[in-house]
Formats: structure tokens, sequence, C-alpha cells
């Protein structure tokens, strides 16, 4: 049996986003920028895309763009923002959790002369509104707050801290990465006060290479790729039609019985969370005193004492269960988890944690089929553990 | 353009009756080096040397690398083949090679001439002469040095004119195929592939096993060893890689065994293994990278106890080189950016803090006894499950 338990790294595409991208490049491979018939056909395409998904966040289109995922839509919405702004102030404020694709934009800000504020979590992960509050300064003009966590699947207060900046801080700029909550929830970011959005076409079901980060119609950001002026000028390039026609496919199927999805997603994952804490020395990380429905609905964090977590991985990949390290993104570095250390999580478990993340397709099946064989591994692999 | 290339090569010159083999092995290998490239190549064999001559659409600098890479080939010149021979025509195509290998360029030269077309009006002597009177005419800044010239400017007269001067230094060494096959134990470091490489460069075949240990080395592990064994196979040739599943037989070694022996052990029965299948695959011995003191167990004691389970001799062609040596041989023939990357082997991970460094060998096998039980049977699953992977870039 085989149970793939890491869509908080990647999803496998949905059939109807294959058929669409697959017609797209056969058939209606025009550049959208042509004149001609091939490329109105093509830019046809984007427009369905961007109207589909500007249906769901209940936005214009033309507050849509499109990027190659969720690294370039975070890097867009950071550095086009700082810079666009830097006039009116050079601080930003943001939290210790957030993925790499917003920690090393900063970062490279903070290198420009811009200041970040990096905020601590709770040990569940979380920041609230009144931290936020705290840190705002005269010259703040961006806040950054990870919408769902990608290690850990803690949710943020967004709509408290978009609620608290309109009242406190209007002219502040809110950005969110909502790259593992997009499709989880049903994000509407007017009323979260949400000025500008990244999302991932990868993680809905959709193909790799893709994504829109959405940007709140009058809003003044700066573009970081030039060229030839596609998309009003806000990202030059040529436009990944049959990605971009495949996420407009990959929003419209996860957004068909989305209650329904969800339910699915946080019964299995009670069933998963409740099946590991079965075995002793087990620990789930982030829900201490928390209902499950405060935490992302698809991704499980847990630790497990004297196993080295690299090889439970292995082990569990040899009976065709598949899972994370820590963040699968940053598991190209061998150093411990930035969440997990931020959110206290104790020293024997830092390097013995791993993340089971679900789908909408994932079934019961394979979340039991997975309980049982970390049940049947870990006495082994306790006993062989390195001393 | 060039049309040709002139390969040289030493060693084998000196191998007397037995030469026509060695040059044979050679044909055949540069043959099936430039096989796998773009165009179409024609391999002869003449006095000494060997000529390739080159048609349709080839990349001349991959050519030249290709034909590096074959052991026994000392050096490469590209040759230009000149049809009308006529005296006029030569000195003109001579003089535009020179000119577009060495542009301004200033040096000393001489002409060296051959002459196989005795028809041809000009002797050997009177071409290099005359030759030499023309390019100085043609060209003020060079001069001739008739001693020490920099440059030798080679004119042949056979049935074409062919004029080469440029020398690119190749592999040297043995043609392979001319001196049997050994069996390479393959980890992921900096130093087996070199090893791999050293040997084959005597004109042996190299064929390899790597000892994997799921769950406790990654997949990313094993597709490391077998890249590197790509890597070294632009030398070697094929590779036959033998992969073994080593966990049952490590785990078994580390409940039954003293921890601070785990290591030797565990090399011990790697050697065992290796030695087995190097026995059913017809190779006459093995080779490791192991240098004398590098880490414990490669100290002189352990090599011993290493060296006590095999029957075939063990080649060990870097034991008496420092890091840096093997460092740079791994970097000339490009295995060093694969073999740092991070990704544990077997060895490192069931290491004990403080492995034995002088084992002795009485104890040694004395602890291997507690393995009585199981082991001949786990050796045998192991054999069983070799996962071979053919390997030939």
């Amino acid at each position: 049996m085989e149970a793939y338990l890491d869509n908080a790294a990647t999803t496998p595409v949905f059939s109807e986003v294959k058929d669409i991208m697959g017609k797209v490049m056969e058939e209606d491979f025009g550049n959208p920028s042509s004149r001609h018939t091939k490329g109105i056909v093509a830019e046809q395409y984007m427009k369905e895309a961007a109207e589909i998904i500007a249906g769901k966040l209940k936005c214009q289109p033309k507050e849509i763009i499109f990027t190659s995922g969720g690294t370039e839509s975070n890097n867009m919405a950071l550095i086009g923002t700082a810079l666009a702004n830097k006039r009116a102030g050079k601080h930003i404020i943001t939290t210790r959790i957030e993925h790499a694709s917003v920690h090393e934009p900063l970062g490279f800000l903070e290198e420009m002369g811009f200041e970040v504020t990096y905020l601590p979590v709770d040990k569940n992960g979380r920041v609230s509104a009144e931290q936020v509050k705290q840190a705002l300064r005269e010259d703040t003009t961006l806040v950054s707050v990870i919408y769902a966590n990608n290690e850990i699947g803690s949710v943020q207060p967004v709509a408290e801290i978009g609620k608290m900046l309109q009242s406190e801080k209007p002219d502040v700029i809110f950005h969110t990465d909502a790259i593992q909550a997009f499709g989880k929830y049903k994000i509407v970011p007017k009323r979260l006060g949400v000025d500008l959005m990244s999302v991932s076409g990868h993680k809905i079901h959709g193909a790799k290479g893709t994504g829109f980060l959405y940007v709140r119609d009058g809003l003044k950001i700066r573009p970081i790729l030039f060229g030839g002026g596609q998309q009003k000028g806000m990202r030059s390039g040529t436009e990944n039609v049959p990605g971009i026609a495949g996420l407009g496919v990959a929003v419209k199927e996860i957004y068909q019985n989305h209650s329904g999805k969800t339910e699915k997603l946080y019964y299995l994952k009670k069933m998963l969370t409740d099946g590991l804490l079965q075995y002793e020395g087990v620990v789930v990380h982030g829900i201490d005193g928390m209902l499950p429905e405060e935490a992302a609905p698809h991704i499980v964090s847990a630790g497990f004492a004297s196993v080295k977590s690299e090889v439970m991985l292995h082990a569990l990949a040899q009976e065709g269960v598949y899972v994370s390290s820590g963040s699968a993104c940053s598991s190209n570095h061998p150093e411990l988890s930035g969440t997990l250390q931020a959110i206290g999580v104790q020293k024997e478990y830092l390097d013995s944690t791993l993340r089971f993340s679900l789908s909408v397709l994932t079934t019961q099946e394979q979340v039991q089929y997975a309980v049982s064989m970390v049940g049947k591994l870990l006495p082994t692999l306790r006993r062989f553990t390195r001393q | 353009m060039y049309q040709a290339f002139l390969l040289k090569y030493a060693e084998i010159g000196i191998k007397g009756k037995n030469r026509y083999k060695f040059e044979n092995a050679l044909c055949a290998q540069v043959r099936r080096r430039l096989e796998k490239l773009e165009g179409k190549f024609t391999v002869t064999r003449e006095q000494g040397r060997i000529f390739v001559e080159a048609e349709g659409d080839f990349d001349f600098e991959d050519a030249i690398e290709a034909m590096s890479r074959v052991f026994g080939v000392s050096s490469i010149s590209p040759v230009q083949v000149i049809e009308d021979k006529s005296w006029e025509n030569l000195t003109k195509e001579v003089g535009d090679f020179i000119e577009m290998q060495y542009g301004e360029e200033k040096f000393t030269f001489k002409v060296k001439s051959r002459r196989s077309d005795k028809h041809y009006p000009y002797t050997s002597p009177e071409i290099c002469m005359e030759m030499g009177a023309y390019l100085l005419g043609r060209f003020p800044h060079l001069t001739v040095d008739v001693h020490r010239p920099e440059v030798f400017i080679w004119v042949e007269v056979r049935e074409k004119a062919y004029v080469y001067a440029k020398v690119y230094p190749a592999a040297c060494g043995m043609p392979l195929g001319t001196n049997g096959k050994a069996m390479l134990l393959l980890s992921g470091g900096i130093d087996s592939p070199v090893a791999g490489y050293m040997i084959a460069k005597r004109g042996v075949f190299v064929d390899a096993v790597y000892f994997h240990a799921p769950p406790y080395t990654s997949d990313r592990a094993k597709q490391k060893v077998v890249d590197l064994a790509r890597l070294i196979s632009r030398y070697t040739g094929p590779i036959r890689l033998h992969i073994v599943n080593f966990t049952d037989i490590q785990m078994y070694i580390y409940e039954q065994c003293p921890h601070e022996e785990l290591t030797i052990i565990m090399r011990r029965y790697m050697m065992r293994i290796a030695e087995m299948i190097a026995k059913e695959t017809d190779c006459l011995g093995l080779i490791t990278g192991e240098s004398i003191g590098q880490v414990a167990s490669q100290t002189m004691h352990s090599l011993a106890a290493t060296n006590d389970v095999c029957t075939l001799p063990v080649y060990r062609p870097l034991i008496g080189f420092d890091k840096q040596d093997i460092v740079d041989i791994a970097e000339k023939i490009g295995t060093y950016e694969t073999s740092i990357l991070p990704f544990e082997d077997c060895c490192t991970i069931f290491v004990a803090k403080h492995p034995v460094t002088k084992p002795e060998i009485p104890v040694i096998r004395r602890s291997e006894g507690y393995l009585s039980e199981k082991i001949g049977e786990m050796l045998q699953a192991a054999m069983d499950t070799i996962e071979v992977v053919e390997i030939d870039e």
C-alpha cells in the first residue's frame, strides 16, 4: 500500500488540471501577447483563470498577478512593497515562524537598510494581534504574517491583525503568506483587511511553477521582474499559460463542496493524531489546549522520542509511507527547524519530528496504514539508536 | 577547420611483441569514446601513433576532451589535412593553420617533416628548410630555434599532406582491457572514486560494490554513489555496480558485538562480501580508497584487521597519499563536487564514540564468534538480494 502524506510539500495534480494543461500545450499554445487568433485564445485561458480565482476571493480579476509560485509571490510582495514605500518608512513586522521565502527576502531588505521585527510565537505557534500592535512604529510600512505555518500548521489570527491595523494604522500594508492555507480556508482578503496574499498552485493540486499574488487594487508595489511588460508591467515574462489554465481549474475543483472537503480533512487529521498518540513517546506539536479547528486541517507535526527523524522517514518510505522531516522545503539544510525551536519544542524532539500532511485525495485506509506502520517501526528503530 | 587528430602514447611503446595487443586495445577504447559523440570518426593505427579522422558535424572541444579520457593516450594534436599538396598551396595552408592556432602569439619554432610520398619534389630536410623560410617571411614576429624551439610544426607528406603543432595532454596510463578486472569498494566519499580511477588507469576494468543500509542511509545516498560511478565510468568504461543491502548484518553486529569494534567488524564483513562478489564475477582483486592513518579504521592495525579476511589481493592505490593529494585528483577527474554532498553513508551512522584504533586480530575474531548463529544465512541473504546497476558513460 502507498500513503503519500507529504501534501504540504506538494500535491498530485487533479486529472482535470492535467487535461486542460495538455490541451493548452498541444493546441492552444499561442503567446498571449501575440495579436493573432492564437494569442487571443491563449489570453482567454488566463482571463478565465483570473475570473475563477477572483470569484473565490471576491475581488477583481485585475487584482490577481500570476507568478511562478509561492516563493516569487512572497518575494514580489515583500520586496515590491518595501521598495515602493521606502520614503514612508523602513520598518517591517513579521513572525519567527515564516517560511524561508518570506524570511530570506526580509533578510535581503535588512541588508538594504530596512529594519525587521520578528515576533515570537506561543507554544502553539501563534502570535496575537496585540503583539503586532505593540511592535508598530511610526515608520512601520509593512506587516507580513504567515496564514498557516508549513511545519506545524498553526493558524494566525489574520482577521484580528487586519482589523487592528485598519483601526490603528491604516497606511500599513498587510501581507499574508497563504500558501498552506489557500484552499483549506475560504479566504476573502478584503474581509480580513489583507492587502497582499501569496498563493502557490502545486499545494492545491495545480502544477509546479504556478501561483499568484493578490494585490489589492490601488496598492503601490514595484515589480521585481522587468522586461516585456506583461501583466500590466507588474510581472514581465511570457505567461505560463498551461500552468495558469491549470491553476484556474485547480481552484475551481478545490472550492467544490468545500465544507465537505474541510470536514473530511479534519476527520482524517483527528484519526491520524489519535492514532499516533496511542504510541508511547510520541507528541504532537502545537495542539496544546486547542480545538482541532484552530489549526490547519492538513498538517500533523509529531515528535518521536529516541528516533532520528531522517531514519524514520526512510523506514516509512520503504513501507510506502511518504512524509517529511521538519519542513521539506528546509530539509536541504541539515540545521534544526526554526519553527520547532520557536514554539519551544524540547531538544529531544527537535531532530525527531516528522510532518504528516494530508490532502483531499488522502483516504482513511491510507491514514490507518501510516499509523500502523509507525507502530510497527518504532520499537525496531528505538532499539538501534546511536548511543 | 581541423578534420583529424593525432594521438600519441608513451608507455605501450615499450611492450615488445605484445605491442599490437596494446595498440588494438587503445584503438578500441578511442573508438568507444568517440562513438558517444556527434560526428563520424575513423580510428587507424600507424607507426607508434593513432590517427583519428573526423567526418561531418562534430564538436572540436568535445572530441579532444573525450579522447583525453582514454587511458594510454599521452597527447592529442589537432591535424589539418591538406588535399592539394602542391608546394604553393601547401605553404599557404600551413601558414593559415599556424595563424589560426596561434594568431599574433610570439614563439620560437622548428619545422619537422616526414615524407612517405617519395615522388614528392622535396625531400624531408628540404621541406623543413623551405617551409621554415616561408613561415618566417609571412610571420615576421616568429623566430626559428633549431635546438630548443617552443613549438614543433610538423608537416607530413603522404597521399595527402598533414600539419599539426599544438599538443593537448591526455590521461596517460595503459589502455583498458590490457590487465584484467578488479572490484572497487565504492562508498560515497572522496577517496574510493579516486582509487578506482587510479587502478583503471593501469589498464584494469573496474566493477564496484556499494553497501546500502536502508533506512539508515537514504536513497539519495545511493543515488550519489550511482552518480559517482557514472563519473568515473567516463574514464573507466562500463561499470557493474553491485548494491548490497547491509542493514541486517549491520544491526546484528550492533546487537552482538562490542560497540567500539563495530566499524572494524563491519568493514571485515564488507570485505568478505566484496570478495564473494569479486570471485563470482572473475575479478582478480579488490580496490579500496584507504590511506594509512586517515581515520580510526585506517590505522595500520585496522588495515591489518580488515585485510585478515581477504584472500584476493587488495589494491590500495592511495595508501601513501595525503588527503589534499587525493582531493586534487578528485577535482581533476570531476568527482569531488559529488563526493562532498552531505548524505550519510552507513559508515557514519553506527559509529561508536571511541572506536578502537589498534584492534587485535584475535580479539576481533573472538567477537565475530558471537555472530556465528545467524551470520551465514545473513550473508547468503545479502548476496541473494544484490541489485546490479549497469553504468556506462
